[in-house]
């Protein structure tokens, strides 16, 4: 489904991926775990598409088709989701126009008839109950003045409605109290499929008790230094990242 | 050539011509008034960009045409014309204006609640002249520059609204100003008259709208008292058409306790001057002003508001955005003027840009000018484009480009929509702004 090939990035003419190789096919959950500042938002930005990033090198085919020189709106189309470290607050505009908007370009893409309002909300009701979201949320502008909590959910609800091949979720489970983050965890594991993948960036294990990884891989200093089972996640936890960012400065 | 005394020639003349047909005439007083604005004009002429309150905005496109008083006719408008314009929505008491005149067919006044009066100002003239005498020049002078001058000379009609202490209006009162294109400029000169009494309350809806394409100047002034514990909200809703000029100068005296609030809203118009004032002349005087201007092409909208806060305990509250695109081109001025004495003043005011162009321009230039010191004042300007985080988060969502941007545009303006309790108003505000912003249609049909 998505191949990374050595794919070099640099920021404001600063290299920060250094040459990552990563291999995801349908149905796997890839986790990717490492230190602050290691590139893990940087990799999740690229393959969304945020402009800003220079590719110094490398490829990233999705789904055959060169990624990288698509912009972000196509990606989505496409089926890529970016759950945001950070979502965006954008007063103004409000949560059920902006899915609806969101959801009727994708169904327009797919060549599919756009629902109107009253199924958009028929379908937005039902999802939301997936992360115990109040449906008042849907009518308040996109974020804006959410709770950190609140904030995660309604990506994890976006990423519901919008039903992708590839959700990337960027520390979703950071600043989530633990009920919080069984709540997003059971959302993402009832998104699991044969077909839907899903490549979750996290700095601590804990989220990785609630979304099982098929596969664990430490990015450090724009590398990826280690790649094994879960049991590399639970390791990571007891020994810390000391020892991989001695790894990649060896 | 365009001299001074060209111009002023040619406004005297004209002057000389119509005035036997201008309201009131056998009233000597505003005989007077009318020549004393005559004379003030000859004195001013048109404003120049050499004077501070005029410095961005050159009205020479006001100046090189001959605007002759518009010619007396209606030509048979019926109320699908007014088509755009209307608020089917609304239930108002409604004035509709032709031309700067009184459209009696188009109107429906309905019946107001004993103790308001509101009533054309040539049919005030008639039946009420001192009334209108002791309202009518009180706030905005001749002397202020060539607009006011020849405003007073020159006013055709208008509204006049008196409202009596302790009476509430239900319905707000639309008045509506259509501008038919002629083949020649035309002038429409209103003034409008509003006095609320003790503890009264009213809406008001100043609009102006266009139909056809002739170049035209609405010149209008609004002149607002307030007694104590009135409330009045004012909308201004600006629909003028490419070739319309637009000047107008508002101002609102307020008493003790009272409450002023105005919406004051640009869509259209080739050239825009709004000076609005707020004058908080007795103790706990409250007012909001709110203004939103969206202007594209070669556009040029200018607000200048003033809010004097001389007695303690005032409050203004004042917010305006703007979204330019095109060549466009926007001016800001807002004064905030704490006098001596004035203790306990909470003022607020903010001024907000969004550019969505290269080419289009704001100045803006809030003022605060405090003398005295115990008071709470804030001011901010911003001038920025569409934010790159917020459309990479509505593309990343499948959003494309073009509507991600009118998206975030609507919602910039939409801020000032949101304030405004007269919801057909919002509704015909949020349509025009849908067309404005194509794009933006995405952000209706969901409630
Ligand atoms: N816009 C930017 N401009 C300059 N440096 C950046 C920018 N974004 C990220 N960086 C740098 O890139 C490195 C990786 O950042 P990031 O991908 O956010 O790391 P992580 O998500 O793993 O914490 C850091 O050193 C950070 O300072
Ligand atoms: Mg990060």
């Amino acid at each position: 489904m998505l191949t990374i090939k050595d794919l070099r990035v640099a920021v404001d003419g600063k290299e920060i991926l250094k040459g990552i190789d990563l291999q995801v096919n349908p149905g796997e959950v890839h986790a990717i775990m490492g230190p602050n500042g290691s590139g893990k938002s940087t990799l999740a930005y690229v393959l969304a598409g945020r402009p800003g990033y220079e590719v110094l090198g490398g490829e990233v085919i999705y789904e055959g088709e060169n990624l990288l020189e698509m912009e972000p709106e196509e990606r989505a189309w496409k089926g890529i989701f970016l759950a945001f470290q950070y979502p965006v607050e954008v007063p103004g505009v409000n949560n059920m126009y902006f899915l609806k908007a969101a959801v009727n370009a994708k169904r327009k893409y797919l060549g599919l008839p756009e629902l109107d309002a009253m199924d958009f909300l028929k379908l937005a009701r039902d999802k939301i109950k997936l992360v115990h979201m109040s449906e008042d949320l849907l009518k308040r502008n996109v974020n804006e003045g959410f709770s950190g909590g609140e904030k995660k959910r309604n990506e994890i609800f976006q990423m519901a409605v919008l039903e992708p091949k590839l959700g990337i979720l960027d520390e979703t489970d950071s600043g989530l109290d633990i009920d919080a983050l069984k709540t997003v965890a059971e959302g993402v594991n009832s998104l699991r499929n044969e077909e839907r993948s899903f490549i979750v960036v996290t700095h601590y294990q804990r989220l990785l008790d609630y979304i099982v990884p098929d596969y664990v891989h430490v990015l450090a200093h724009g590398r990826i230094v280690k790649s094994g089972d879960r049991s590399l996640a639970l390791e990571l936890e007891e020994q810390g990242y000391a020892w991989v960012e001695e790894a990649a400065s060896a | 050539m365009n001299t001074l005394v060209e111009v002023t020639d040619f406004y005297t003349a004209e002057f000389e011509a119509v005035a036997g047909r201008l309201p009131g005439r056998e009233l000597d007083w505003l005989q007077a008034l009318r020549r004393q604005g005559l004379k003030a004009f000859g004195r001013l002429g048109f404003p120049t960009t050499r004077q501070e309150e005029w410095k961005y905005t050159s009205v020479r496109p006001i100046g090189r045409e001959r605007f002759a008083l518009a010619v007396e006719t209606c030509v048979g408008l019926v109320e699908d014309d007014l088509g755009a314009a209307r608020m089917p929505e609304l239930d108002a008491h409604r004035f509709v204006f032709v031309n700067g005149r009184y459209a009696p067919q188009l109107s429906r006044p309905g019946k107001l609640p004993t103790g308001a009066t509101a009533k054309p100002l040539a049919q005030a003239l008639r039946e009420e002249p001192d009334r209108v005498r002791a309202l009518l020049g009180r706030r905005v002078r001749a002397d202020e520059n060539g607009f006011t001058a020849l405003n007073l000379a020159y006013f055709t009609d208008g509204l006049f609204l008196e409202v009596e202490p302790g009476v509430r209006l239900e319905r707000p009162v639309h008045m509506l100003h259509v501008s038919i294109g002629q083949s020649e400029p035309a002038a429409h000169h209103l003034r409008h008259l509003v006095c609320a009494g003790e503890g009264s309350e009213v809406a008001l809806i100043e609009h102006y709208v266009s139909l056809g394409e002739g170049t035209y100047l609405d010149n209008v002034a609004t002149e607002l008292a307030l007694q104590p514990q009135a409330a009045v909200r004012h909308y201004k809703l600006l629909q003028e058409g490419a070739g319309g000029f637009h000047v107008a100068a508002i101002d609102a005296h307020q008493l003790d306790d009272t409450h002023y609030r105005s919406h004051n809203v640009c869509l259209g118009g080739a050239l825009v001057r709004n000076d609005i004032r707020a004058d908080l002349d007795a103790e706990g005087a409250r007012c909001e002003l709110f203004g939103l201007y969206v202007t594209d092409g070669r556009q040029h909208v200018d607000n200048h508001t003033r809010v004097d806060h001389r007695k303690p305990h005032g409050t203004s509250h004042e917010f305006y955005k703007g979204v330019l695109a095109g060549r466009s081109r926007g001016v800001f001025n807002g004064v905030v003027y704490v006098h001596p004495g004035a203790q306990k003043t909470d003022a607020q005011q903010a001024n907000h840009n969004l550019l969505l162009s290269r080419d289009a321009e704001i100045d803006t230039k809030p003022q605060l000018e405090i003398y005295a010191d115990d008071v709470k004042c804030s001011h901010g300007a911003t001038v920025g484009q569409l934010d790159e985080n917020q459309m990479f988060y509505l593309r990343s969502r499948g959003i494309p480009e073009p509507t991600a941007a009118g998206m975030l545009t609507y919602g910039f303006a939409h801020d000032l929509v949101e304030h405004m309790g007269l919801e057909p108003v919002r509704h015909l505000i949020e349509e025009i702004l849908v067309r404005k912003l194509p794009h933006a249609a995405e952000l209706q049909g969901v409630e």
